[in-house]
């Protein structure tokens, strides 16, 4: 019942098909599934302290072959979408991290062989500043990062 | 009163061999820093911190959470592989060692 | 509250100088003031077709409306069509239940607002669900969130693709006064700072106030009930018309009130022929 009325918007989805492509030649790894939450990562104040306690390193690269899907400027900052898709072989983890918030690591996602590196997920913002993604692959860490401008806070009431 | 209903909403579709996972979870999210107007003083930190979507009873995805996730959070990812009518499973813990889970079956090509 | 000041004197340059429609509510007749209505927001905003004016302010920003469409990817308000769904198929205590008082099913909008010739008054869909619990001996639900909202969006839901038509039956003049005193509502300014509905909903939409762009107020009835994220929770038509009120300083009426009635009956009339296609979601 709920697919038939459910409204439905027309849309480009250019970044799957590459991603897709990379799973299925098998490239990605078959790392193990991260278990424990990263309280070191989580609890972080700032971007470069909180990729350490992600990745272990804070060599990372950026990279063009991210895709992060956010609004230019976030409606509400309580909701804002993200998406988050990469056409890099081998991923095993994304993270979602908003610069400025008081602890700006959000997300974490630890991927499975077969899993498609495209995850979405609505987070909040306190403030305008860049969502970063931060994708793992093999040992390389890569970034990419788009500005969201806020207008209603999303930390406070 | 009506029975318990799951705290997650699920659907899963296959196209062209890849399936997509959406999930809408009820969950307050509390990030520890909003305050109770009444009383001034902060709601506590009440947050999913995990995540885990199932696939035929292999794990594809474990998600870790902060309170920095919007309430009644959503998830979407997608996997290789998935066929019409087969199960794909998501659950969540929170901080407070609350959980809870629900399955789904796959739509796909018959 | 010093910033809304501020942002909403600046809305005030452009005030309310209705030609739009006629100062004396009874000089014009329904059917003209839906013409008069329509056109002024079409052209306004030429290029939106008039189905869209169902969404809000998403039908004229782009760049709300990119957030709006990746919520409605999994929209909040899905929940509570479920719930409101077992609501509707769990009898009363009695025995019955909603469908023996809505014999026709649940896809119930295209029935409400409508003028009761008999009881004088305009019944609106959330009052009928309550008079339907009390003549089953249920006691009634809260108007502007919780279970009412959630069989509204059940039933809402049921009732997507059906067309607004609500009719002011002629020769009732009952009825016209109750659609003119909706009218005159919405084209009074009330409150500390002065604002009519029309003021923002006219002849400032488009406009920013605050963080906020003003939607248009044609469709304005159509999408509801809404999950706010400001609310983090499904509310009621009549719960949105009192938290206008309340920004303009003014005291709002209560919700299902007759002034509110007659603003819904007036406020639905607007937007005949456009599509119901609530619940949705706003930021
Ligand atoms: C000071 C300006 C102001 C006045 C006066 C005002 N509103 Fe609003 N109204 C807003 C704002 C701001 C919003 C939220 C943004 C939007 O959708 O326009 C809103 C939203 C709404 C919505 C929800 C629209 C949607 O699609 O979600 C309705 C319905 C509405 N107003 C009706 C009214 C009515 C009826 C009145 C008169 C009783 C009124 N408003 C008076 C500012 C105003």
């Amino acid at each position: 019942m709920i697919d038939v009325k459910r409204r439905v918007f027309l849309k480009g989805s250019a970044a799957a098909g590459a991603v897709v492509a990379a799973a299925g030649a098998g490239l990605i790894a078959p790392q193990a599934v991260l278990a424990e939450w990263n309280e070191a990562a989580f609890r972080s104040k700032t971007v470069a302290d909180a990729i350490k306690a992600q990745t272990g390193t804070d060599a990372t690269e950026e990279s063009a072959d991210i895709k992060i899907k956010a609004p230019e400027i976030a409606e509400n900052g309580a909701v804002v979408p993200v998406s988050v898709s990469s056409s890099i072989a081998g991923v095993t983890a994304i993270s979602i991290l908003a610069a400025s918030n008081p602890s700006p690591m959000v997300a974490s996602f630890a991927l499975g062989e077969s899993t498609v590196a495209d995850v979405s997920t609505r987070i909040k913002m306190g403030k305008t500043g860049d969502v970063i993604a931060l994708v793992q692959a093999g040992d390389k860490v890569y970034t990419a990062k788009k500005e969201v401008k806020v207008t209603i806070g999303g930390c406070g009431g | 009163m009506a029975k318990a209903k799951s705290s997650i909403k699920l659907r899963a579709k296959e196209k062209n061999g890849v399936t997509t996972v959406k999930a809408l979870m009820s969950h307050p999210m509390e990030t520890g820093q909003r305050k109770n107007k009444k009383t001034g003083e902060n709601i506590p930190e009440h947050f999913i911190q995990e995540v885990v979507g199932e696939y035929n009873g292999k794990v594809v995805i474990t998600t870790s959470w902060s309170g920095g996730v919007s309430k009644d959070p959503y998830l979407s990812f997608s996997f290789k592989g998935g066929a019409n009518g087969e199960m794909v499973k998501v659950s969540w813990t929170d901080n407070k060692g609350g959980s809870d889970s629900n399955e789904v079956k796959i739509k796909g090509k018959k | 509250m010093k910033k809304t000041v501020v942002a909403i004197a600046i809305l005030c340059v452009v005030g309310l100088s209705s030609t739009v429609v006629a100062k004396n509510a009874a000089d014009t007749t329904p059917a003209q003031d839906i013409e008069t209505y329509r056109s002024y927001f079409t052209k306004k905003f030429p290029g939106v077709p008039l189905q869209e004016f169902s969404n809000g302010v998403y039908a004229i920003d782009k760049v709300s409306r990119d957030s709006w469409e990746a919520i409605e990817e999994f929209p909040p308000y899905e929940p509570f069509i479920e719930e409101g769904e077992e609501l509707w198929n769990t009898p009363f205590a009695n025995g019955k239940g909603y469908a023996d008082c809505f014999k026709d099913g649940p896809a119930q909008r295209k029935n409400y607002p409508h003028w009761d010739a008999k009881r004088k008054m305009v019944v609106t869909l959330p009052l009928a669900i309550n008079e339907c619990r009390e003549a089953n001996g249920e006691k009634p639900l809260k108007w502007k969130v919780g279970a009412i909202a959630s069989l509204l969006a059940y039933m809402g839901y049921e009732s997507r693709g059906q067309t607004t038509n609500v009719v002011i039956p002629e020769g009732d003049a009952d009825a016209l006064a109750a659609y003119n005193e909706g009218k005159s509502q919405y084209f009074s300014r009330r409150g500390q700072l002065n604002f009519a509905c029309a003021s923002c909903h006219m002849q400032s939409s488009g406009m920013h106030v605050r963080t906020d762009i003003l939607s248009p107020g044609l469709g304005h009835t159509t999408g509801w009930p809404v999950y706010r994220s400001k609310w983090g929770n499904l509310g009621t038509l009549h719960r949105r018309f009192g938290g206008c009120n309340k920004q303009v300083r003014a005291k709002p009426f209560k919700a299902q009130s007759k002034e509110y009635r007659n603003l819904e009956y007036f406020l639905t009339h607007m937007s005949n022929g456009i599509e119901f296609n609530g619940p949705s979601a706003r930021k």
